[in-house]
């Protein structure tokens, strides 16, 4: 049960990564995308591809940091990934969803983002494989905490939840105390406005993609530091990122870290009463217990 | 006496082939107050907005000291001399008093001391600079709104009916605020209901309907028009047809 | 010869199943405006619930209960209705994409369910054992085929005539109202919650028929049926048909299930060995490719909307 709760906490850090970007895209674009999630399969695969050149270029960076399986190539390489992964959201933008949201409705852009996500994560199994990918072949040990129940805890998963927590609480003193994140949290609320206001509406959609898509980046590689990496990964995250969204309220990037945690915990716990093979529903449960209970979310504004 | 602003044949509206204004001019004299009066409908709202830039211009011009500023995006207008005050929805209600003046200050050489001067005209403002701009009453959205828009020292500063919804000392007070600014060399062009108490402020009135200029002369004048009178001051509209 | 006579004969069938999948969905999507990101589930519910109530009994399974055909595709029907009737409740209310969200949701975890309650469903293995409509009377095989297409043409034919006459009532004219211009069709005294919740259901009952014939026409229904790819192949369909356009749906379904079947056939034949287990990718990104591409270059479709002043 404890082990659940830690093993949650972790997923749920990798979906609360996930669901900062989404959240700010559904609201500023009025659009679920559905394509959002293969940005944490773009990250995790440019992740491996960057740490393999890296490690080729310098072997001295690929020892790992123990008792980490990280290495200080794979580090570079994450934050390469973000960077890359920032632009191909930038990227798919300017390629297709600038262009359908320049002439049509926002069904169409859900419509649009099916289709990028199947041409994505597609084109990732073609690139890459069907099958699962490691960064490191390294086994990382367990540190046992407790014997009765048995709790296992690897050295990955602590410092994923650090390098998580770290990242969401830049992020927060970006929007709290720069003229940026004034002007992020400005557009979120009245974009009009925030024109009058001097802020560039074309420029903030630039900067959510490069924010979204770099988290997102982070997310899949670390979800791939504890775990490993195939094609399916954008797939199996896209409707615990879509809960978290929903739950926390669209457009409250607070919500979404909170919503992120709460689903990470609620699937983990319920494989203690439910086969696994029902986990990939359980996020679709709690988004009906929200449409249930409180449409709009806990922190949400956004009406129909 | 020089033009700050200058709009001349201007048709604007939100749809293609349907225009809200046809061929309204107006001047706008430097340092001096103008409001724009008339019936509901009759695209006065639209106009400053279509001047800030919010309502595309299918034609004529819109000068700024001389350059013509029709078509540019909402957001540059800040960095040309030229600020605009919307009627509601003016402030971020999510963002503390001193955010949404830090917002409007990020390209303001200088900001800290700006933003000590604003506290400074808005004592009010200063008392709550930390509070969720969204607690402030009425009234003091509405300074805030005027302090957002005064922020970047703006010469020419478009307000739309800044006295609606406030009290009537409230409303007298910022309407009186309007007409300080222009002792300080702002050039300020208000759109008012409030046509008696704004005509008591003013300098000069443009009066519109059905998105054409009817009239216009000194804010003296039209005030004691018996015509103008008995149409905008005796509380009859002036009708449709 | 005869060979490749029953060979049309099956691609038809099929193709005229996904027909009439594409016209629930042409309700939905090109009438009323709705997204429906589960298309599977509605088609599966209405397979799954086709199969307990009128396939063969097996040991330790639930269902096989031999109900006639119209009984147990007319259960099949009503599950798939009741099915979008709950989701679209719970939605329609809401921003235009939870609808979406919701029944992306609902393919999801019957997927899950499909694959994982062995006792209802058969789990990975499936259901399989279904005694098909007037089939012992009809002995040859090649005629049963020809009489089963003859039937889903039927059923196609009957849908079709339907959804024309549904579309072009008043109550057509309504959805479409509330499509262009909820505000205004609010104004008019229509409901639009009501009306887009009615349509929703008509068109997931519809690929709930549809997924009836499917059970009566393989026997079998299994997880991967249920998969989202054929979401995205009647999406597909619809967009380059035409959305709005009932003709444009049966052609679209038509085209896309053809070119579908021959990439496949090419890559198996042509495409390198090593490539074989790669050819699902490839027509996963010629789908996704099609759907981007025309919403990009022709939203419209091959036969646009005729009625009316057609989407933006």
């Amino acid at each position: 049960m404890i082990q659940n709760v830690l093993d949650g906490v972790l997923t749920g850090a990798v979906i609360s990564l996930g669901a900062i970007g989404l959240t700010m895209v559904m609201h500023m674009l009025r659009f679920a995308n559905f394509a959002y999630a293969e940005l944490l399969a773009i990250g995790a695969y440019a992740a491996l591809v960057f740490d393999k050149v890296l490690a080729a270029l310098a072997p001295v960076l690929a020892s790992a940091f123990k008792p980490l399986t990280l290495s200080a190539s794979l580090a570079l390489a994450t934050l390469l990934a973000m960077a890359i992964t920032g632009a191909s959201a930038v990227l798919l933008d300017w390629l297709i969803f600038r262009r359908i949201r320049a002439k049509a409705d926002a069904l169409s852009m859900v419509f649009a983002s099916f289709g990028v996500a199947l041409i994505v994560r597609n084109a990732i199994t073609l690139a890459f494989g069907h099958d699962a990918k490691l960064f490191s072949k390294d086994i990382a040990f367990a540190t046992v905490l407790s014997t009765d129940p048995l709790i296992l805890v690897k050295a990955d998963q602590v410092f994923v939840l650090i390098a998580a927590l770290a990242l969401m609480a830049a992020f927060h003193i970006v929007l709290t105390r720069t003229a940026f994140g004034f002007a992020l949290r400005a557009v979120a609320e009245n974009p009009n406005l925030a024109q009058v206001a001097g802020v560039r509406l074309s420029t903030m959609i630039v900067s959510v993609w490069l924010i979204g898509g770099a988290f997102s980046a982070a997310a899949g590689v670390f979800y791939t530091l504890t775990n490993h990496l195939s094609p399916a990964l954008g797939h199996n995250f896209l409707l615990p990122v879509f809960a978290a969204t929903i739950v926390g309220g669209i457009g409250s990037v607070y919500g979404a870290v909170l919503g992120g945690f709460l689903v990470g915990v609620a699937s983990a716990l319920s494989l203690a009463v439910l086969p696994s093979g029902y986990v990939p529903a359980m996020p679709f449960l709690i988004i009906l217990a929200v449409l249930l209970l409180r449409p709009h979310g806990l922190f949400g504004e956004d009406q129909a | 006496m020089t033009a700050a602003l200058t709009i001349e044949a201007l048709e604007a509206g939100y749809v293609r082939d349907l225009p809200i204004l046809r061929q309204v001019d107006l001047v706008a004299e430097r340092a001096k107050l103008t409001v724009i009066i008339g019936p509901n409908g009759a695209g006065k709202s639209t106009l400053i907005k279509a001047v800030a830039g919010l309502v595309p211009v299918t034609s004529g011009r819109v000068l700024l000291d001389g350059q013509d500023i029709a078509g540019i995006r909402p957001d540059q207008m800040g960095a040309l001399g030229l600020s605009y005050v919307p009627q509601t929805d003016n402030i971020f209600r999510h963002l503390s008093v001193r955010e949404n003046l830090a917002l409007v200050l990020r390209r303001v050489p200088e900001k800290q001391a700006r933003m000590a001067e604003l506290f400074v005209l808005f004592p009010a403002l200063a008392q709550k600079r930390a509070d969720r701009a969204g607690s402030l009453s009425g009234g003091q959205r509405q300074m805030l709104a005027i302090a957002m828009a005064l922020a970047p020292r703006p010469r020419v500063v478009l307000m739309d009916e800044p006295s609606a919804g406030l009290s009537p000392k409230i409303a007298a007070e910022v309407l009186a605020l309007a007409r300080s600014l222009t002792r300080q060399d702002v050039t300020v062009l208000l759109v008012e209901q409030n046509v008696k108490q704004a005509l008591g402020v003013a300098d000069h009135c443009y009066i519109l309907a059905e998105g054409r200029n009817q009239l216009d002369g000194p804010a003296a004048a039209i005030l004691a028009d018996p015509v103008v009178g008995e149409i905008y001051l005796g509380g009859k509209r002036m009708s449709a047809a | 010869m005869s060979g490749v006579v029953s060979y049309l004969v099956f691609f038809a069938t099929m193709a005229a199943i996904l027909a009439i999948v594409v016209l629930g969905l042409n309700l939905q999507w090109g009438y009323t405006g709705l997204f429906n990101g589960g298309v599977a589930a509605f088609f599966g519910a209405g397979a799954y619930v086709t199969m307990l109530l009128g396939g063969r009994p097996e040991p330790g399974q639930f269902g096989g209960f031999l109900l006639p055909f119209p009984v147990a595709i007319a259960g099949g029907i009503l599950f798939a209705g009741l099915l979008a009737w709950f989701f679209g409740a719970l939605t329609l209310k809401l921003r235009h994409d939870y609808l979406a969200i919701a029944t992306f949701g609902v393919a999801v975890a019957l997927e899950s369910v499909a694959r994982n309650a062995e006792w209802l469903t058969g789990g990975a293995k499936g259901l399989r054992g279904f005694p098909r409509p007037l089939e012992a009377s009809i002995a040859d095989n090649f005629l049963y085929g020809l009489f089963f297409l003859a039937l889903v043409l039927a059923v196609l034919a009957a849908v079709y005539v339907g959804l024309e006459r549904l579309v072009r009532s008043p109550y057509g004219r309504a959805l479409r109202a509330i499509r262009e211009d909820e505000e205004a069709a609010r104004s008019l005294g229509k409901n639009p919650v009501r009306l887009r919740l009615q349509s929703f259901v008509i068109g997931s009952m519809i690929m709930g028929a549809a997924g009836g014939l499917y059970v009566a026409f393989y026997a079998f229904i299994g997880p991967q049926d249920l998969a989202p790819i054929l979401t995205f192949q009647v999406w597909a369909m619809l967009i380059v048909g035409g959305a709005g356009n009932n003709r444009g749906a049966v052609l679209g379904a038509f085209l896309i299930w053809a070119a579908w079947t021959a990439s496949g056939f090419a890559l198996a034949t042509f495409a390198p060995q090593a490539m074989q287990l790669y050819t699902g990718p490839i027509q996963y990104i010629l789908i996704g490719s099609v759907i981007v591409g025309m919403l990009l270059w022709r939203p419209q479709g091959i036969l646009p909307e005729r009625i009316g002043q057609g989407r933006r």
